[in-house]
């Protein structure tokens, strides 16, 4: 049973993936990875990770919708996008390296018999709570750190993005915004 | 794994499944019915007793009118996103004890498709795929109508998710568990968590506004705003198609009905038979109240939503958050 649901699954997310990698079409890689993604969450069901599995899933429906507003903004969805393929040798060689590497990462564990988990399951908790124990525990650095990271990526993002953030342009009078046009182009940025 | 829950599984799914397309059904039967009644109209009253039969007028016109794939569309994202709507409104019931567990002829039937020990969070997640339906359809649709759809149902989803995660983050601390059933079993211990807790009371209310916006409705039915947008994502689709994406919105209604009124209103409590009519009462209530504010409330721009979402609502959540966790520790 178990088997039978984890090649399924592999089958379905390296051909989704593939599809991303492979298509020129935006909508068609962006969707094919978000089903990827959701696909990826089944193999955390089938080792009980319940939690993880859905963290999995609504981390990354909320990261991929992010992509497809980018791709709604830079390309037209409904046409093929013209790409600049890197020439086919360098390609295969860096993919093929890359698939050798995480094949020998993954076996790690199970060529090399002295390599435990630090940390087993906790018997007798529910798995949201096993997650929460070690993260709160072991990995308390990294998870702050990790949590600072993303609050530095989110100031940088306001104040990048942030011009003009006090005013509202629907709160604005017609003659307001007339009047906010001609003084940017009056100032005549130089970037 | 036996048979008997393999049997009983499936016949809970195709249960669900029936009933719940069947209530999407009369779900437009009421919405009519109260709308009409709160503008002084009769509403739909020709076919059948009070227009009763205007469901089946309705469904037969749905199926089997021509299904229409416009040219320039693109073909299989344009058929796969209704799909998706509708298919994903059903998934989340699998979490969702839809009654107390009773005894049928002797063998105890469990109204719960799977207990898993994380429920509302893959109820969250997975109605949370939801809106990749309106996405999808509005960006395949090649129609500028069904693009400004989507843009609005991206900028609705990063809003309102942080809202409803942080909502619901109080509740999970006070009980302790993500599984739907242990919600039941505390608040019928412990009172309601909505009047137990005034911070309960909060997460609630908060809870109940970004639910409107993850449900799509009236005030934040941005994404097929009719006067402004034409029909938003839904556009371009006729018949089924259409039909699918109609299916899964009223789904979604009643499904979140069950949710809020489980985690936040006691559930069916004791599981008596009172308890179950309770729970079915106030899931009533819930869905009465998505068609009461479509009759009394305009719907507001896409950015009063952004700004009532990310600066009322979150950091009142947020505020909520803290308050509880400083009020569990001492």
């Amino acid at each position: 049973m178990e088997a039978i649901a984890f090649y399924l699954f592999a089958f379905l997310t390296i051909v989704m993936f593939t599809y991303t990698v492979m298509s020129n079409q935006a909508l068609y890689a962006l969707s094919s990875m978000a089903a990827g993604m959701i696909m990826i969450s089944a193999f955390f069901f089938m080792l009980n990770a319940d939690f993880l599995g859905v963290v999995q899933i609504i981390v990354y429906t909320g990261a991929v919708m992010a992509l497809y507003a980018f791709g709604m903004m830079f390309f037209d969805t409904t046409r093929e996008v013209k790409e600049n393929n890197s020439p086919k040798i360098v390609v295969l060689t860096l993919s093929a390296l890359a698939a050798v590497l995480v094949v020998a990462i993954v076996s790690m564990p199970l060529m090399a018999e002295h390599i435990t988990a630090a940390f087993p399951e906790p018997a007798g908790v529910v798995n949201p709570k096993a997650v929460g124990i070690v993260l709160f525990t072991k990995y308390l650095v990294p998870f702050e750190v990790a949590a600072v990271m993303l609050l530095v990526a989110m100031i940088a993002g306001i104040v990048l993005a942030g011009k003009k953030m006090d005013r509202s342009l629907t709160q604005m009078k017609d003659e307001e915004i007339a009047m906010m046009k001609q003084q940017d182009a009056e100032r005549k940025v130089t970037l | 794994m036996d048979t008997a829950f393999i049997i009983e599984t499936l016949v809970k799914i195709v249960v669900v499944l029936l009933v719940f397309s069947a209530l999407a059904g009369f779900g437009t039967y009421f919405e009519r019915k109260v709308l009409a009644f709160m503008q002084r109209r009769l509403g739909p009253m020709h076919v059948g007793p009070y227009g009763l039969l205007q469901i089946a007028a309705d469904g037969i016109k749905l199926f089997t009118k021509e299904d229409i794939v416009p040219a320039g569309v693109v073909g299989p994202i344009f058929k796969i996103a209704p799909v998706i709507t509708a298919a994903t409104a059903f998934m989340a019931a699998a979490a969702i004890p839809f009654l107390p567990e009773f005894t049928i002829f002797g063998y105890t039937v469990h109204p719960i498709i799977a207990d898993v020990n994380i429920g509302i969070l893959y109820i969250l997640g997975v109605m949370a795929i939801g809106l990749y339906g309106p996405l999808l359809g509005g960006m395949a649709s090649n129609n500028k109508w069904s693009l400004i759809s989507a843009a609005r149902g991206a900028a609705i989803f990063i809003s309102y998710e942080v809202v409803t995660g942080l909502s619901l983050l109080v509740p999970l601390m006070i009980v302790g568990s993500l599984s739907l059933l242990d919600f039941n079993e505390y608040q019928a211990a412990n009172g309601w968590m909505a009047f137990a807790h005034p911070m309960g009371f909060v997460s609630f209310i908060l809870f109940w506004i970004a639910a409107f916006a993850e449900t799509g409705r009236t005030p934040f039915h941005l994404v097929a705003n009719d006067h402004e947008i034409i029909d938003g994502f839904g556009t371009e689709y006729s018949g089924m198609r259409w039909g699918l994406f109609f299916i899964g919105e009223y789904a979604n209604m009643f499904f979140i009905s069950f949710v809020m009124a489980i985690i936040f209103l006691g559930g069916y409590g004791d599981g008596t038979v009172m308890g179950a009519l309770g729970l079915l009462l106030k899931v009533a209530f819930f869905f009465f109240f998505f068609l009461w504010t479509r009759a009394a409330w305009p719907d507001v721009r896409p950015d009063q939503l952004m700004w009532l979402c990310w600066k009322v609502l979150m950091p009142l959540a947020v505020v909520n958050v803290v308050i509880t966790g400083i009020v569990m520790m001492f």
